[in-house]
């Protein structure tokens, strides 16, 4: 037990990240809209939550600071995508570059200086219960919150009328369309709302998983949070359990070097990026689960003239 | 009156080579704002960036250096994204055709011969195919997306090459760093000026540009590659293998990444590090797109990116600019470029909203 409660713990701070970017890339691509700059946004927001932490030292003005992060670069890929008709696959991967690029140019100041982590919050009374407290009951602020997300999202795609619309846009842009919405308008939000949660999982990588600043800090979790959403077949509560066993899996290297097995860092290091390709896979090989599943507009782009 | 966009009856020839041309404009004027931002006199910078590095033999001669493994590799990419195959991982794909090229010469580092070099590329492309491979069988027998086991299996390569810098092969003579030893002289690519770094990997590239064009415009391939990108349906009908295309573009993508690994380790650095390239593999993906996935165009392209990453360097050294400045730029490029594009099919139009243009 002495050495299960601190594995269980960092296996929730290596997952919230994953759990937000997920999230979020999943309300994007129920749009309809696949967006491959998760990455990019994701260290953006990583960069600016760490710079204004230490510019405002409020935690709070650094997460609002990370998600707005998130959503101009979201916009950026919006704006590219849905007004200048460009290619989704490609911007997204411009997004990516530039989210890299961009971040390590305002980051080189901000090498090497630490920060003492995000405060935990304990629930009254919950708190103090044996095991399950100390897990889940003294976490910190965005821990909560990325659960509580799981369930807003859950209840908004699939309990609500503007979840229904969300979906239909995602599903058949021109019937949508031909119904009066506005598919433009919908698919920008959803992309918005996308930015907004890598912003706050880069917030999370730099503010509470590993409170410094390293260029590229987000190493590939954007694109581990991509392939997440296909595992989980475009639902929320999967998406959850997906990114607490890729959590699991990235924390295994820590704890086995402290257990003493022999095996080289670097090897453990490759584990959630083949244990990504593993599930693709898995997922991918039947292909009707997945034409079932996807938005069946994801990637087309919509013209509404025709 | 806000302008807005009109569909073109037919797309435009003239913008699809405008439009790389737009973009590296508009690239540099945010480049220009970037640098006030910044604090730095914007026509120091773009001296240091765009003429610098140009007005001297040596400069010149390493502009060709760097262009060799963009072209490389762009050339081959461009054939895939052609084809709708997305492959972004030769960054991966280029890190094992290092450590296969490389693991050639460390072998026969105390022995000369002709035919070490001719090894190493054999092996380097080995390596590169190799890893695309797994990209390719995923995707064709397993429907997994290429997008993402490629970039997965970018990062695997990358730990692979760090784990034998700190084992097998670093150098036994090294004091502990985390470095292989030095190619022997038979190793190494030979030198096309002396006093330069420019080597037969620059004569490489070109055949591959050469070898592209051949692809694209003179055999069933090339035609197949158009067809399964602009028309998958027709590609369908008219019997063409689309796993064939996965297969022959993804590999053909791995063996250049692999080969332009091989060419760096052997050429410019002459040894195995932790970090052979800064990032070649994915700004090939720019190569590609602002060379509009021809192999022609990428050539030009290729020296462009090359370029920044020259200019980079000279800006660092000059006007302490950090080195990131140079991805900044290649975003930029790739942003305003994607977004000139958009011209090709639609014309901009002020005025009173027209009804939009109807094509069948």
């Amino acid at each position: 037990m002495d050495l299960l409660i601190p594995a269980m713990l960092t296996i929730i701070t290596a997952a919230t990240p994953l759990l937000f970017a997920a999230l979020g890339e999943m309300v994007t691509e129920k749009s309809g809209v696949l967006n491959l700059g998760v990455e990019g946004m994701m260290v953006m927001g990583a960069i600016i939550g760490f710079i204004a932490v230490h510019a405002s030292g409020s935690v709070t003005v650094a997460i609002f600071a990370a998600v707005l992060a998130g959503i101009c670069m979201a916009a950026i890929f919006a704006l590219f995508v849905l007004t200048f008709h460009a290619s989704q696959v490609p911007t997204g991967l411009a997004l990516t570059i530039f989210g890299i690029g961009l971040s390590a140019l305002m980051g080189q100041n901000m090498v090497g200086i630490a920060y003492g982590g995000m405060p935990k919050i304990a629930i009254p009374g919950l708190a103090a219960l044996p095991v399950v407290g100390t897990l889940f009951f003294q976490q910190d602020f965005l821990v909560y919150l990325s659960i509580a997300m799981v369930a807003a999202i859950h209840y908004f795609l699939h309990k609500t009328r503007a979840g229904l619309i969300l979906r239909a846009v995602g599903d058949s842009h021109d019937a949508a369309h031909a119904m009066g919405y506005s598919v433009i308008k919908i698919r920008f939000m959803a992309i918005l709302f996308g930015g907004a949660m890598a912003g706050l999982s880069g917030a999370y990588l730099s503010l509470a998983y590993s409170p410094m600043w390293v260029e590229q800090m987000t190493a590939g979790r954007g694109w581990i949070a991509l392939a997440l959403v296909v595992f989980a077949c475009w639902r929320p509560v999967r998406v959850l359990f997906g990114a607490y066993l890729f959590g699991g899996i990235s924390i295994l290297q820590l704890h086995a070097q402290a257990l003493g097995i022999g095996i080289p860092s670097q090897v453990m290091s490759m584990l959630p990026y083949l244990a990504t390709i593993l599930v693709l896979v898995i997922i991918s090989r039947d292909v009707s689960k997945i034409k079932l599943n996807a938005p069946a507009s994801l990637g087309r782009p919509f013209h509404p003239s025709r | 009156m806000w302008p807005h966009l009109v569909r073109r009856r037919l797309p435009s020839k003239a913008m699809v080579y405008l439009s790389p041309v737009l973009a590296l404009v508009l690239s540099m004027l945010a480049g220009i704002i970037l640098f006030l931002i910044m604090g730095v006199s914007p026509l120091g910078a773009l001296h240091a960036f765009f003429i610098e590095p140009l007005s001297s033999v040596y400069g010149l001669a390493e502009l060709g250096v760097k262009a060799t493994p963009l072209v490389l590799i762009g050339v081959a990419l461009a054939l895939g994204f052609k084809a709708g195959v997305w492959n972004i991982g030769a960054e991966g794909q280029l890190t094992m055709g290092a450590i296969c090229g490389g693991v050639v010469a460390l072998y026969f580092y105390d022995r000369e011969g002709f035919y070490i070099i001719p090894l190493m590329l054999g092996a380097g492309v080995f390596g590169g195919v190799a890893w695309a491979a797994i990209v390719a069988f995923l995707r064709v027998r397993f429907n997994a997306n290429e997008i993402l086991t490629s970039l997965m299996l970018s990062y695997v390569a990358g730990l692979l090459l760090n784990m034998l810098m700190h084992g097998p092969l670093k150098d036994p003579d090294g004091f502990n760093f985390p470095e292989s030893r030095q190619f022997s002289d038979s190793a190494l690519l030979p030198l096309l000026q002396e006093g330069t770094r420019l080597h037969i990997g620059a004569i490489i590239a070109l055949a591959a540009v050469a070898l592209g064009w051949l692809i694209l415009s003179r055999t069933l391939l090339g035609y197949q590659i158009k067809v399964a990108g602009s028309a998958p349906a027709a590609c369908e009908h008219a019997g063409f293998s689309h796993a064939k295309i996965i297969w022959t573009t993804l590999l053909l993508g791995g063996g250049m990444a692999g080969l332009a690994g091989t060419i760096e380790v052997a050429g410019p650095i002459g040894q195995l590090l932790p970090n052979i390239s800064p990032g070649y593999g994915f700004t090939a993906i720019i190569v590609a797109y602002v060379g509009r996935l021809h192999p022609l165009g990428v050539l030009f392209a290729g020296l462009l990116l090359a370029l920044t990453y020259l200019g980079g360097e000279t800006a660092q050294i000059q006007l302490n600019l950090p080195v990131a400045v140079t991805g900044v730029f290649q975003g930029l490029l790739l942003f305003f470029l994607l977004a000139s594009d958009v011209l090709i099919l639609y014309r901009l139009q002020f005025g009173m909203a027209a009804p939009a243009v109807e094509t069948s």
